[in-house]
């Protein structure tokens, strides 16, 4: 209890210390685009109380939504696939490593000439930054279930169906989570990206627009607001995982 | 030669190789129904891969296999197999893990509950059913692996080092519990093991297999004191006449 109560203490900690930093670099001003931590806090306000705010979400989510569900689904899938097999995998890792590596903001105009301005290249943006970890994180993780179980699991007569769904899978599924949580964390970059590069909808939206009227304050808040959903998206991520792995959580500390 | 009301398990002429390597060279053995049989060599002589092949784990190159006088060609339900590291699923329950032989033959829940339990009891860990493997040290968790073992009611069990991870004192428990089981459950034991002494004291017949390639030396049937008192066997002549026979002959393959 006094542990978690230091946690939380020296968290609070950090925030004071980056937003005081964050102040005082606007007071001096660093630059005239810079605005203090306290002018973008009201400019936040401001947004969300003119409903500006929920409006721009719910035009920036469609693509993240859209975008994560697509990179789970499949990445898990092809993830699966690569860790069953070997052939596969050379197949295909490759490709996925390739787009974890590529500089996307280069290969955006090739996807609107390909796909256009709309919805589906804002959702393609999501899925290049979103799915090459989850496929290689569910990838590794299946290719890493311990030889042991596998044949525990065919000498009681597993199929190979029976196998894959209640040895491989379990056990893989920690780590399995662990990627999505860092896809769906790139997937709202690349969200965002997509409204900056593509076209300027939703949150994407405010940036340019604020940055084109000079108004920095609202700038910076929707820049902030990005990073307080992200945090809170992938919080409760974490709640579920916890609350899906319950017994088994320590064990795999212990082992 | 074969009887099968006689031997349980009979290894005809089994040769395994692994690319150039030669595993198992001619390997021809009897194990007599509802004894205790160990193979017992040092490490690399090939026990576990013999005991792999019996099990319907790995294909032999060429020779065959006897299970109740049929060809073995995959694992069956004729045998089960305790796994050297227990092979555990850290997510399940010691019910679950107990049950899994039964689960993964389509056993409806409440029964194989009912069986589990009924084993969990006889392996002393009624109160643990809720338990998570981690939670247990690892007798204990090897208890479950028995269990698990014992729940799926094979006639041949299969043991693969089994109270090699476990620490001296709960494996002279095991020791005494293992001859027990033979005795009360009419079931037939091939028991892998490095331990000389272990070997003699279990043992209704020891294998000494030889390395490279791995080959029977000698079968040895331990007489005299197989029915006396479990506390009696470790002074017995006959036991340390065994014991010091079996190292001056392995002795020159140890290096």
């Amino acid at each position: 209890m006094l542990a978690r109560h230091r946690a939380n203490l020296l968290k609070l900690c950090s925030a004071l210390i980056v937003f005081g930093a964050w102040e005082i670099a606007g007071r001096i001003p660093v630059s005239f685009a810079f605005p203090t931590f306290l002018e973008s806090c009201a400019a936040f306000w401001a947004l969300l109380i003119d409903g500006t705010m929920f409006v721009a979400y719910l035009e920036t989510l469609k693509p993240l939504v859209i975008g994560v569900f697509i990179s789970a689904v499949l990445g898990i899938g092809l993830g699966l696939w690569i860790g069953l097999s070997r052939a596969f995998d050379w197949l295909v890792s490759p490709i996925f490593v390739v787009m974890q590596t590529a500089p996307l903001a280069a290969l955006i105009p090739l996807l609107v000439m390909a796909y256009g301005i709309g919805l589906t290249s804002k959702v393609f943006v999501v899925c290049i930054m979103a799915m090459p970890v989850i496929v290689l994180n569910t990838g590794g993780a299946v290719r890493n279930t311990p030889a042991s179980l596998i044949e525990m699991g065919k000498a009681f007569l597993g199929s190979r169906r029976d196998v894959i769904l209640k040895i491989i899978l379990p056990s893989a599924f920690p780590i399995i989570f662990a990627g999505l949580r860092l896809g769906v964390s790139a997937g709202f970059i690349g969200a965002i990206l997509a409204e900056l590069k593509i076209t300027p909808t939703g949150v994407g939206d405010i940036i340019t627009y604020s940055r084109s009227i000079a108004d920095y304050p609202s700038m910076y808040a929707a820049i902030a607001s990005i990073i307080i959903l992200a945090v809170l998206f992938l919080n409760v991520l974490e709640r579920i995982e916890n609350h899906l792995l319950r017994g088994s959580r320590k064990s795999l500390a212990a082992d | 030669m074969t009887n099968p009301s006689e031997n349980a398990v009979t290894v005809r002429n089994v040769y395994k190789n692994y690319g150039e390597v030669e595993a198992l060279r001619d390997l021809s053995l009897d194990f007599p129904r509802g004894q205790l049989t160990s193979l017992l060599g040092p490490s690399g002589c090939g026990k576990t891969t013999l005991l792999k092949i019996i099990a319907g784990l790995i294909p032999a190159t060429s020779g065959e296999v006897l299970v109740n006088g049929e060809v073995v060609k995959a694992p069956g339900p004729d045998r089960a197999f305790v796994f050297q590291d227990f092979a555990l699923m850290p997510w399940a329950s010691v019910i679950r893990n107990v049950a899994f032989g039964l689960e993964l033959r389509g056993v409806p829940k409440s029964e194989r509950e009912a069986i589990a339990e009924k084993y969990i009891a006889e392996v002393g860990l009624t109160g643990f059913e809720h338990s998570f493997p981690h939670e247990l040290s690892g007798g204990m968790r090897q208890r479950v692996g028995l269990a698990r073992a014992l729940s799926v009611d094979a006639q041949v069990l299969l043991m693969d080092e089994p109270f090699s991870a476990v620490d001296e004192q709960t494996r002279r428990k095991f020791q005494e519990d293992l001859l027990g089981l033979v005795q009360n459950e009419n079931k037939t034991f091939i028991f892998v093991t490095h331990s000389i002494e272990e070997a003699v004291y279990v043992s209704d017949q020891i294998a000494i297999l030889l390395p490279r390639p791995s080959r029977v030396m000698e079968i040895i049937r331990p007489q005299g004191f197989r029915d006396k008192d479990v506390d009696h066997i470790r002074r017995d002549p006959e036991y340390l006449d065994i014991v010091d026979r079996i190292w001056a002959s392995l002795r020159s393959y140890v290096e």
